[in-house]
This record gives structure tokens, sequence and C-alpha cells, in this order.
């Protein structure tokens, strides 16, 4: 076998997935090799919802990873996805955020692309003429139908785009395995979305972290105020951890508690406010949905790109888009159901000051998520313990567990071979 | 147009305002509302697609008060200082309001926010523009609405003072 420097620099023993060196978060060549393998090859990876281009000629721009990508409805009412690159120059082209086109144009030297993604023009091709002859142009040998826009295999299930770089992909359903595609479909059941708007903030911190804090149920219980006191993540709810087979994704399901906490539960715990009382107490007026079924939260995340949202009646899809080791910005749309009516739309509205930026639990999380990350900077060396709960990956069904991290980790270590 | 009186006033609420923003005087930034408020802030992309989405939302005087006490007792956040430069009020109406209430004006302004942290340099943390409706109540000038419109296309992680 090849010796591999990077597995060596990282020193990760046997198959230990519960400490964790620091170095995995702020290292380069760990950064470059995952988006290599995690990004651009082998997985799918979040690129909007349907309802955000409804119409022939409709695009958004996004990411995969690093790289821009366009994703587009062409005239037969098909998804396509390509890389926002020029075939000639390389060059980023497209600078809108979204639109409605009949073509692309890369405006260096005018070439066309349709919305399939192929080539279909470029200026004097087959050169000019001048005293009578042709001089310039493409060689005789250049093929358009081999110079398109490089193209994604796509997957729409539900309402929600997936791409992926790799045309050998698993299937999407293959990729997110029964049971967690049940938990998907729970949400994604083929009733229309309505996008409610987006929120958008860069995080100082590792892309991973981001999806260990949805995998880690015990923080969620304590670090945050609003779900500790109003129940809707505590010690005494009731819960399941579950994982796909690879473990790479994870879904979080808990029913909130709605009984008064019990002492030795909270008893230290100083984010517990005993007596705190809303003056407006609309803003957590939940009401249950018939197909929540028993959990009020589900919480998924489908590695490595994305984070789907349900905590009581606040629905949102978190993008997240690395940047380099030590950052990745975190697109949140959020969205309701068309047949929703007018207090459930206003309901959902409301319940959306719990989460993004400046949320009531999800403020905390950025928070956190940066210092940790300065933690990590100063002590690349030094390791980081995932034990609650023990040593293991299996499933788990109580908040003292850090299972599905090292679910995770146990998985990354496979793909990354370190 | 506004006389001059009025236009002191304006000035004078903005500048109260402010002041209760970057003095974490969150109590005062509460009482600078009209009974009944608005306050909102959300992305420019939102705003410009009449997307109805928020990054906070406080429709009573009661989600105020709960987010005052949010930032001092529940949200748990890095310290840090904020600087809120509020420009000129660009006043687009006065009305007399239906209500007999007294008058209602429209107007809008920029803003910059600037943050800075413990040991850190201070950073532009965002910017954008105001637009406001402003009413008279008990013989002062209030907020009726303030929806605060950010440019920056990325918040620099998290939002806890108002803005
Ligand atoms: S770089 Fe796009 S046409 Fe030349
Ligand atoms: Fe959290």
């Amino acid at each position: 076998m090849k010796q591999d420097g990077l597995k060596e620099a990282i020193g990760w023993e046997g198959g230990d997935c519960a400490t964790i060196p620091l170095s995995i978060y702020t290292d380069r060549e760990v950064y470059e090799r995952e988006l290599e393998r995690l990004f651009y090859n082998g997985h799918w990876c979040y690129l909007g919802l349907e309802a955000e281009i409804p119409n022939p000629g409709d695009f958004k721009r996004t990411v995969i990873g690093e790289r821009s990508v366009i994703v587009v409805r062409d005239k037969s009412g098909a998804i396509n996805g390509f890389e926002n690159l020029c075939a000639h120059r390389k060059m980023k082209f497209c600078r809108a955020r979204d639109g409605n086109v009949g073509e692309f144009v890369c405006p260096y030297h005018q070439w066309i692309y349709d919305l399939q993604g192929n080539l279909r023009g470029v200026p004097y091709q087959r050169g000019l003429r001048q005293d009578g002859k042709l001089s310039g142009g493409m060689p005789s040998d250049f093929k358009r139908e081999e110079n398109g826009l490089r193209k994604l295999k796509i997957a729409t299930r539900g309402g929600v785009i997936f791409g992926s770089f790799d045309q050998d992909v698993e299937s999407f359903e293959d990729y997110l395995g029964e049971e967690v595609l049940r938990y998907f479909d729970r949400i994604f059941d083929g009733r229309k979305l309505v996008i409610l708007g987006y929120n958008k903030q860069r995080i100082p911190s590792n892309w991973k972290l981001m999806m260990e804090n949805i995998k880690d149920p015990y923080h969620a219980g304590l670090l945050h105020t609003w779900f500790v006191t109003f129940g809707l993540w505590r010690a005494d709810s009731k819960m399941r951890l579950l994982m796909d087979p690879t473990k790479r994704h994870a879904v979080m399901a808990g029913t909130r508690s709605v009984q008064q906490a019990q002492a030795e539960l909270v008893s230290g715990v100083t984010s517990f406010k005993a007596d705190m009382a809303l003056n407006d107490p609309s803003q957590i007026d939940i009401v249950h949905e018939e197909w929540w079924g028993e959990y009020t939260a589900t919480m998924m995340t489908l590695f490595p790109s994305v984070i789907i949202q349900q905590q009581v009646n606040s629905l949102s899809t978190r993008h997240i888009q690395p940047s380099g080791p030590n950052a990745f910005d975190f697109v949140w749309t959020h969205f309701r159901f068309e047949d929703d009516d007018e207090e459930m739309h206003a309901r959902r509205l409301k319940q959306a000051n719990l989460f993004g930026p400046s949320g009531y639990v999800s403020a905390d999380d950025g928070e956190v998520l940066e210092f940790s990350q300065e933690g990590f900077s100063a002590n690349p060396s030094d390791r980081m313990i995932a034990l609650m709960g023990g040593r293991g990956t299996e499933e788990a069904n109580v908040i003292a567990s850090e299972n599905l991290i090292r679910g995770m980790y146990k998985y990354w270590r496979e793909v990354m071979e370190v | 147009m506004p006389d001059n009186f009025e236009l002191n006033r304006i000035a004078q609420l903005y500048a109260s305002y402010e002041r209760a923003i970057n003095q974490r005087e969150f109590e005062s930034w509460v009482d600078i509302f009209s009974s009944e408020p608005y306050y909102r802030i959300t992305a420019r992309e939102n705003f410009e697609k009449n997307l109805p989405l928020s990054t906070l939302v406080l429709s009573s005087k009661g989600m105020m008060k709960d987010r005052a006490y949010g930032i001092t007792q529940t949200i748990f956040h890095d310290p840090y200082h904020q600087r809120n430069i509020t420009g000129l009020p660009f006043v687009s109406s006065v009305e007399d309001s239906a209500s007999g209430k007294g008058r209602l004006v429209q107007c809008e302004a920029n803003f910059s926010v600037f943050r800075t942290k413990l040991d850190k340099l201070s950073e532009v943390f965002c910017v954008g523009r105001y637009f406001d409706e402003i009413v008279e109540e008990d013989g002062a000038l209030k907020f009726a609405k303030r929806v605060c419109v950010i440019d920056s296309e990325m918040i620099p992680n998290a939002i806890i003072y108002p803005i």
C-alpha cells in the first residue's frame, strides 16, 4: 500500500471514532480531500427546492462544495444542473443569483449554452474571411458537442433538488437508505412547497462542526434556554437517534415534553429558567400537524451538504457551503406547504424567530461553533472527546449520547482513508 | 414636507434609537416604539422578492420585551460592542392618520453597524436601510414600524442586539 502522508500526519488509530484529532478541522490538505471525495465525488449535494425555479427558463445559482453551479428548468420542464464555468477560458460566467433565461451566454467571448448545458454557439468558429480566404477560427477537429458545460447528475424527490458531479453516483434513494428516506418523505411527501425566504450567515468554523451540532442531542437540551424551558428538546423528551447503514446521515427525532421538568433533570442547568414566561406566548403557539406522527421535531443531517429541519411548525433546509477549512456559509431556506391556512402560514413565520442568525435557539449554535474553531486552531495536535453513550456507533434514544457524531466519523474515516 | 420643528423631532427620535441600542438599553429601545409596534430585520433579497421571512420579526410590545429578555438572559453569545450609525432621515410622506390619532410620517435612512469584540479589531457588521413609520403617542414621536433591510449578503455569524 502507498504511504499516505496525510494519514500519518493525522495519526488517528484503529477504529476509534470517539477521540477526534483537531487537525481534521484546521488542515488544508484534509479539507481539499474532503472537497474531492465528499463534495465532488460519490455523494449527492443539496441544490435547492423546485419551488425556487417553477417555470421553464427559471434558474438559480448555488454551490456544490466551493464550485459554483447553475440549476435550471428547461423548456420541457426538466431540471438540469451544470457547473458555472465556461468551457472556453473557464470563467465563472453567470453572475445573477437567479432569473429566467432562454440560454446562457458567457460575456467574455459570447459562447452560448442551452438550458441543458450544451454548447450551441462559438462566434467565428469557422474563422473570418479575409482577402478571399478563411483564416483563424477553431481547428476543424473542435467539436461543440464535446465542449459543453460540466453537467451534474440531478435527482429530485418531493420537490427537493440534489446534484452530483459524479455521474456514477448511486441513486438518491439508495444514497439516503430506506429509513432516512422514510423521514425525508415524511416532510416531502409531494405536497407543493412555497418559499418563505432566506437567511444567510457566515460561520467561522469548519463545516463538519455544523453537521456535528445537528447530530448532538446532548447540547440541545443544555445550551438552548428556549428548548429546555419550553420543553421543545429536553432530557425528558422521547427521542430516537438513527442513522442510515453507512452512518453518514442521521435523524434526531424527538417529542417535546409538555410535562413540568423534573427537578433532578434541570437542577444546576443554568439555561433552564423555571419562571420564564413569555410576554407574547404566540411565539410558541405550537399546533400539532397530522403528518408529524408522534415526533414534534425531526432534524436530519444529509451528509455532507444539508440539514433539513422540522422543529414544531418551522420548516427549513440549511445548506452548508464550505469556504476553506475555517469557515462556511450557512444558507437557510424556510418554506411552507401550499395548502397551509393563513394561521399556519403566520405561525411558521413567527416560529422562524427561533432559528437563523438571530434565532433564540440557533444564534447560540453559531457562537459555540466559532469558539470551538478558535480552540482547535490554537491546538491542532490536540484531540476532543465524543464519548457520551460509549464508543459505539449504534442507534440511541437518549439525549446523553454522541453516537451520531461517532457514526459520521466512522464513515468519514473510511472515505477519507485517514 | 415636514417643517423644521418636525424634522428636529424625527432626528431626535433617531438619535434616541441609536443611543438605546448602542448603550444596550433595551428597555428604552422597547419604549421608543408605539403601543402597536412592528420591528423586522430581513435580508435585502427577501425584501426585494417580497418574501415574508424575517431574520427577526417582532409584532407586539410583548415580543419586543421578550427579545430584550432573550438578549440579556437566554441567548448565549460572545460579548461585543455595537456602534450603529444612522444617516439623515429622508421623509417620504407625512399624512394625517385616518384614526385621528395624529400624523403618520414615513421615512427612510441608511444605517451601518460596526461590531467590536473583546480583543478584536472593529469590523463592519452590516449595512442597510431602515424603512420607518413614525406616529405621535402621548405627545412623543414613536416608531410604529421599523423595517431593517440588510444589504450584507452574509451575517457575520449571529445577530444578537437590535440593529
Ligand atoms: S471565457 Fe467564456 S466565452 Fe471565452
Ligand atoms: Fe443547537
